[in-house]
Order: C-alpha cells, then sequence, then structure tokens
C-alpha cells in the first residue's frame, strides 16, 4: 500500500513541477505549486500509517500555510495583472541583469 | 683596513695644518648654493608666477644680457620699462662671490701647508662615513688632497672666485640673479666634489654633478627654446660618455676589487702591460672624458652650451668642468700608462679634435661661437698632452688654458655686454654676438682691449705668454715620445705607435698654425677697423663697471705670467725649471716613468730649440697671416652679409656634423622611439594589451555574468531544478 501510495504522490509531484517549468500563465503555475504541495501531504498521509500520528497534524500545518499562500499568491496575481494587464509571466522580467 | 687609514691620517705631515679644513673648501659654496636657492624660491613666493621680476621670469625685462643667447627678437615694449633689479639682489652679491673667496682662502692656506709639510708620498685622506658597503664593495665617503687635486682645487677655486665677481656686474640687472648664483655656486661645490673626491665613485657624483649645473646653467634663459634645447643637447650628449665611466668602474671592480685611487694604484700591478682589461678600462674612462671634455665624436654640445650666460661659459664651459676629462686621465694616469693602445686612441681622438675644431674655429662669426671651438681645439691639446704620458704638461696646459680661456671669455663678455647695453639703448635688434655687427671697439673698450690681445697672444703660443710654454711643453713631449716610448713601441691595429706621434706632432702644430689664424681674425673683426656698429649706438659703447674688469685684469696677468710656473729646461736663466712636473711628480710621476720606458726623455738642446723655434715661428706666421690677409674694413654687418660660398661654406657650417648626427642618429632614434617604442610597445603593448586588455577581460567575464540574470522566473526555476537533481544525483549515484 506504501508503495502505491508514494508512486502516486511522485507523479503528482513531477506533474507539478514540470507544470512550473513548463507554462507561462502566473495562475497555472501557482496551481501547479499547490498540486505539489498535495503531493507532500499524500507523503505524508502515506507515512503516518506506518510511523505515527504526526504525518497527520503535518498535514493540517502544511493545509493552513497553503491555505495562508494562496490568499496572498493570488493577492500578489491580481495586483500584477492590474499593473501589467497580464499574467505571463514571460513577459515580466523587470529583475534581469 | 679603516684603522688602518685613520691611523695614516693622524701621522700624516698635513694632518693639524690649514689643510684639515679641506671639507670646508667644498662645503662652503653649498652654503652658498642653499642662501641663494632660498632667496630665489621665497622672491618667487612673494612676487607670483605673473610678476616679470619673480625667479622665474627671465623674459625680456632685464635682460640686458639675454642678447647673449640669441636674442635678436625682443618685444618691443622692452625698451620702456625700467630695469627691475631682483629684490635680494644686494645679499646675493655678497654671498654668492664671499663662499668663493673663502673657499680659495682655504685652498691657498691648505697649499702653503702642503708645501711647508716637504715632499709628500702619500695623499692626505679625510675619511668622513663609511659610503656604500655591500658585500666585497667599501667605498668610503672621502676627499683626497694630494699634488693634483690641490692644482685642481686652486684652479677651481681661484678661477671660480674671479668669475664669480665678474658675474656681479654682468648678471645683476637679471630677473634671475638668485638663481643663478645658485646654480654657480652649486656647480662649484660639484667641481670640487669631482677632484677632491677620493675615489671613483665619488668623483663620478661631482662628474654627474657638474653635468647637472651646466644643464641648468645653458638654459638658464630657458624662455627661449633654443636655449632649452642646447641645455638638452649638452646632458644627452653626455650621458653617452657617463655610460662609458660607468663601463669602466663595473669593469675596474671585477678586475682590480677597488674603486678607491690609492686602492687602485696599489692594484694596478696585477695588471700586466697592455692586457685587454686594462685596455678596455681606460678606453671607457675616456669614453667618458670624450663626452665631458667635448672631444670627438661628442664634441657636438660644447660649442651649443654658449646659449648659456657668458660667464657660465668661462667658468663651466672654459675653464673647469670640461677639464675634468683631462683630470681623469691624469687622475688614472697608473692605469693609462699599462694601456698603449688606449693611450694612442687619446692621443689621435685629441689631434684629431684639435685641428678639426680649429678649422671650424676659422669661420664663425659668433664670438663666442669662435671661443667655443677654440676651447675644443686646446681640449685636443691637452689629450695629446695627457694620452701621451706627458700628464703633468696636459695639466700644465689645463692651467694656463683656464687663465687666459676665462679671460678671452670674459673679455667677450665684456664687449657682449657693452654692445647690448647700446643696442638697449637705441632700440636695435641686431645679433649682439655677431662680430660683423662690432669693429673698432678699441677705441670704446682699451682695457679689455688690451687685456684680450694678451689672451690672444697666450693662446697663439707667443713667448713669453703662459701658452706658449704649455702648448711647446705639449709638443715637446709628444716629439720625444715619438722617438722612444711604450707608446711609440706599440701598435695601434697596425699602425706604429711613432708614426701616430709624429703625426701627432704634426697636426698639433697645424693646430697652433689654424689658432693663431682665428684668434688674430677674432681680434680684428671686434676691435680693429672701422666701427661698424651703427651711428646711434656708436656714442653708448662704454668699458664694463670695475667689478667686471678687474677680474679681467687678474687673469691678464695670469695669462701672461703663467708660463712660470713650469718653465723648460732650456730657460733655466729665467727662474726654476719644471716647477709644477716636480710638484706633480709624487702623483704621475711613476706613470711618466713607465711610458717614457724609465729614462727622462731629455733631447739635445739643439732639437730643443729647433722644435721651440718652429712653433713659435708658426704662431707668428699665423697671426701675421691673419693680419695681412683679412681686412676688417671689407667686412658687412651680418644682415648685409652675403653667404660664403665653398669650403668656407662648409666650415661655416661646422661641417655639417650637426646635420649628419640628427640624420644618423636622433632621427632614427626618435622615428623608432616614435612608431615602435611609444605606437607599439607604449600604446599597443603596455596600454593597449595590458592596461585596457585587463579591463576588457573583466568587462566580458561581468557580461557573462549577468546573463544568468534574464529575468525570468521559468529560467531560474529550471536552474533550481537542474540543480537539486544533480546534488540528488550526486548523493545518491556516490
Amino acid at each position: 500500500m506504501l508503495a502505491e501510495s508514494l508512486f502516486f504522490s511522485a507523479v503528482l509531484f513531477a506533474i507539478g513541477v514540470v507544470g512550473v517549468l513548463t507554462r507561462r500563465n502566473a495562475i497555472i503555475i501557482f496551481m501547479c505549486v499547490e498540486l505539489m504541495l498535495n503531493a507532500v501531504n499524500l507523503t505524508f498521509v502515506a507515512f503516518a500509517q506506518t510511523y505515527g500520528v504526526a504525518g497527520q497534524v503535518f498535514v493540517f500545518f502544511v493545509m493552513t500555510v497553503a491555505a495562508a499562500e494562496a490568499a496572498v499568491g493570488l493577492a500578489i496575481i491580481i495586483a500584477l495583472f492590474r499593473h501589467r494587464q497580464t499574467v505571463n509571466l514571460q513577459n515580466i522580467n523587470v529583475l534581469k541583469g | 683596513m679603516m684603522l688602518q687609514e685613520v691611523s695614516a691620517v693622524a701621522t700624516h705631515p698635513l694632518a693639524n695644518t690649514a689643510a684639515s679644513w679641506l671639507w670646508a673648501i667644498p662645503v662652503l659654496p653649498l652654503l652658498g648654493f642653499v642662501i641663494n636657492g632660498v632667496l630665489s624660491l621665497v622672491a618667487a613666493y612673494h612676487a607670483g608666477p605673473s610678476d616679470p621680476g619673480a625667479a622665474h621670469g627671465s623674459d625680456e625685462q632685464g635682460s640686458a644680457h639675454s642678447a647673449d643667447a640669441a636674442s635678436s627678437h625682443q618685444p618691443d615694449q622692452v625698451h620702456a620699462h625700467a630695469v627691475v633689479r631682483h629684490r635680494y639682489a644686494a645679499i646675493t652679491s655678497i654671498v654668492g662671490p664671499l663662499v668663493l673667496v673663502m673657499s680659495f682662502g682655504l685652498a691657498v692656506a691648505a697649499f702653503f701647508a702642503m708645501r711647508g709639510a716637504g715632499t709628500m708620498e702619500a695623499p692626505f685622506i679625510q675619511n668622513y662615513f663609511r659610503w656604500i658597503p655591500v658585500g666585497d664593495l667599501s667605498i668610503d665617503a672621502a676627499f683626497q688632497l694630494d699634488q693634483l687635486s690641490m692644482v685642481m682645487t686652486l684652479v677651481v677655486t681661484g678661477v671660480g672666485m674671479l668669475i664669480h665677481v665678474f658675474s656681479v656686474g654682468y648678471m645683476r640687472d637679471d630677473p634671475g640673479y638668485p638663481r643663478y648664483f645658485a646654480y654657480l655656486n652649486l656647480f662649484v661645490f660639484f667641481m670640487l666634489v669631482l677632484v677632491l673626491g677620493a675615489s671613483y665613485p665619488l668623483m663620478f657624483i661631482g662628474w654627474e654633478g657638474v653635468g647637472l649645473c651646466s644643464y641648468l646653467l645653458i638654459g638658464f634663459w630657458f624662455s627661449e627654446k633654443a636655449n632649452a634645447d642646447a641645455g638638452k643637447k649638452a646632458f644627452i650628449v653626455n650621458r653617452i660618455g657617463d655610460f662609458g665611466f660607468l663601463i669602466a668602474m663595473f669593469m675596474m671592480f671585477s678586475s682590480l676589487g677597488v674603486l678607491d685611487f690609492v686602492g687602485v694604484n696599489a692594484a694596478v700591478g696585477k695588471l700586466p702591460l697592455g692586457g685587454l682589461a686594462v685596455t678596455a678600462i681606460c678606453l671607457f674612462l675616456f669614453l667618458g672624458c670624450a663626452g665631458k671634455s667635448a672631444q670627438i665624436p661628442l664634441y657636438v654640445w660644447l660649442p651649443d652650451a654658449m646659449a648659456g650666460p657668458t660667464p657660465v661659459s668661462a667658468l663651466i664651459h672654459a675653464a673647469t668642468m670640461v677639464t675634468a676629462g683631462v683630470y681623469l686621465v691624469a687622475r688614472s694616469s697608473a692605469l693609462f700608462s699599462l694601456a698603449p693602445v688606449a693611450g694612442l686612441t687619446v692621443v689621435i681622438v685629441g689631434a684629431l679634435t684639435a685641428i678639426v675644431a680649429a678649422t671650424i674655429g676659422l669661420k664663425q662669426w659668433d664670438i663666442k661661437k669662435v671661443l667655443a671651438y677654440s676651447t675644443v681645439s686646446q681640449l685636443g691639446y691637452m689629450f695629446i698632452g695627457v694620452g701621451s704620458g706627458a700628464y703633468a704638461a696636459g695639466v700644465f696646459h689645463l692651467v694656463t688654458h683656464a687663465f687666459f680661456k676665462a679671460l678671452l671669455f670674459l673679455g667677450s663678455g665684456s664687449v657682449i655686454y657693452a654692445m647690448h647695453a647700446a643696442y638697449h639703448h637705441t632700440g636695435n635688434h641686431e645679433d649682439a654676438q655677431d662680430m660683423r655687427n662690432m669693429g673698432g671697439l678699441k677705441a670704446n673698450l682699451p682695457v679689455t682691449f688690451g687685456l684680450m690681445w694678451i689672451a690672444t697672444l697666450a693662446i697663439s703660443g707667443i713667448p713669453p705668454f703662459a701658452g706658449f710654454f704649455s702648448k711647446d711643453e705639449i709638443l715637446g713631449s709628444v716629439f720625444a715620445r715619438a722617438h722612444e716610448s711604450t707608446l711609440a713601441s706599440a701598435t695601434w691595429f697596425g699602425i706604429p705607435g711613432s708614426w701616430i706621434l709624429y703625426l701627432s706632432y704634426a697636426f698639433g702644430l697645424a693646430a697652433a698654425f689654424m689658432t693663431a689664424i682665428y684668434m688674430t681674425r677674432m681680434m680684428l673683426y671686434t676691435f680693429h677697423g672701422p666701427n661698424r656698429t651703427g651711428e646711434r649706438e656708436r656714442e653708448h659703447l662704454h668699458e664694463a663697471p670695475w667689478v667686471m674688469t678687474g677680474p679681467l685684469v687678474v687673469l691678464g696677468v695670469l695669462s701672461a705670467v703663467g708660463g712660470w710656473l713650469n718653465l723648460p729646461s732650456l730657460l733655466s736663466a729665467l727662474g726654476p725649471v719644471g716647477a709644477m712636473e716636480h710638484w706633480l711628480e709624487p702623483v704621475v710621476g711613476h706613470a711618466t716613468l713607465a711610458v717614457t720606458g724609465g729614462h727622462a726623455a731629455e733631447m739635445a738642446h739643439a732639437t730643443e730649440w729647433t722644435l721651440i723655434g718652429g712653433a713659435v715661428a708658426i704662431a707668428v706666421a699665423g697671426i701675421v697671416f691673419a693680419w695681412a690677409r683679412l681686412k676688417p674694413a671689407s667686412l658687412v654687418p651680418a644682415r648685409d652679409a652675403v653667404p660664403s660660398k665653398g669650403f668656407a661654406r662648409v666650415l661655416e657650417n661646422k661641417y655639417y656634423v650637426d646635420e649628419a648626427y640628427d640624420a644618423a642618429i636622433v632621427r632614427p632614434t626618435v622615428g623608432v622611439s616614435r612608431l615602435l617604442l611609444w605606437r607599439g610597445v607604449d600604446s599597443g603593448l603596455i596600454d593597449g594589451l595590458l592596461v585596457n586588455g585587463t579591463a576588457a577581460l573583466a568587462r566580458l567575464m561581468g557580461w557573462l555574468g549577468s546573463q544568468l540574470q534574464s529575468g525570468q522566473v521559468g529560467t531560474y526555476a529550471w536552474v533550481l531544478v537542474v540543480g537539486v537533481l544533480a546534488v540528488l544525483g550526486a548523493f545518491t549515484l556516490r
């Protein structure tokens, strides 16, 4: 059971990474980050079956932080859109050297 | 070794006599330099750079005398200006000559102490401190007083003192008056270091120092570019000679291991007669002499050095500094007596210089240029003397030449002073030094006229004036040595030495003939015939003040009786014979004997009378020839003169030697410097490749780094992921 769960979470995490790397839209990237977080959550839960309840407790913390992050992140994206009329990250490169 | 020297000094006959004030003889002029230098700087500080009276001014204004140089181009308003005397002129007029008077007094006191001490075999050495202790090399800062340096010190301080007094009158209205005396005092200091130094390196310090002062004084009126250029030329040409001196010192150290005179004289016994090392040392030393004493091929700077004030020409470029080379050869007599090839080279160069310079002197119009070429020619005589091993005769001619040539230069200074004062009154802009503009000055300058005739007769070799005795001594010595000496039996590139010596004797006679001609010509054109100065100028021509004519009178007396310093044995009726030769015997006697082959070079009296008679006949013939052929009445002023033709023109242009040097050496050097060294090495390699190249490399690296900062979040994420994978991979696959 553990192996399947870990495999599944690894696939999810990889999908998230690839999404972050390949997509241009800030919202999609943001969703991919959430996907990675949830892949981690799945790992925690899976290990909790074997090693005790601490992993499940950690999942609650992660979800709380993710919610806060979603609030702040979406607010930043909205501010960005208002400023630049786009959320395409390729066009937002003012920090280049 | 140090202890030995100290004890030697303590027991030396000159210890605790007036000679123990030896150190003060050079220090006094140094003190004068400091005082006058400070006055000059203080005045410049007070006046500010824009004030023409400032120490650095030296422009139109005053200078009655900048005409000396090349200056027919003074601005018109000059004549409206009143002469502005320097604010510290009074102090300088006292300090400048006074230090020389005191030095001369000490030198005379030391001379009498030395005479009182009887025959003195070892030199009196004052050791001050250990100057350069490096490994095997140990050089002391020490002064050495012996018979040779005594003679030189008396000449330098004595003639120097007279010229300082003359300068008070000649330079008083110059805006740079204290600066002038500061340089002049500094020159005397370095000249005394040169003649009193007890080792070659200390002598070299003086040697370089007098070169510096010569440069500073030639370019004294440096606002005129020609004067500054003349100073640079003198300095650069002298560098070539100084290089020779340095190499000679290095070789001396490597073959003998010592550099002080006493040590070298003791160690020369190790060297074989005519060996390669000693010959090379002597030849390199002579290269130094050729630079300092203006011999072929390095004589070209001396005529240009006439750009300096006339008293400077008298002191530095006639009486003292240029004779340093003769002093060096006499000082190194122990070395030269072992190197016949080097000695013959000195004789050849001296003879060629004597005759070449004399021919150029025949056709010069500038009164100071005539005297300059005459000096070069007379220096050639001295080198014939010291080169052929007649060291005492060479030094004797050095002394008498210092008397009559200083007199001639100061006399010409007096003439130029009068000419320029007259031009100054009338606003005339002609060349005050061109003899074609003079003529008939004997009515206006009777004292100068009479004294300069004495000097002219002296330099021409007319008895009983000083030059006759010294010139005759040199020619007689060469003739005797051509008959039998180590030089005569040596060969110089296959030519027998005796031929060279006989030929040099002939050259010397020819040069004496020409000397008589050009000196008579100078006197005729300057003082005799009609006055060509112009109607208005004529009434403003006056004799110089007593402060200038006084030194002339003293030098006139010395030029007349200087021959008694060293009478030939034929004329024993006149006084003690060969006084100077006996005086110098402890220093150069051994070397002289080595050259003459152990037996004194006594000639049959009949031969000697013939030689003397011949020399006098040739001198008289020269004067009569010049008197008969040259017609001052037919001379026209410089501005109306037509250029001469043929060989006269070649002589007037000094055989085009300056032009040849310019084409063969100066231009290629400048060209190589500009194209290869400046454009290629400096601009290209150093500035381009190294300095700017380093900057460009740093900029390239920065640009490469900045390209990582694309501002693309995606790229950063990629780099991050690749990095994480690489780290993880490295850990797992290890």
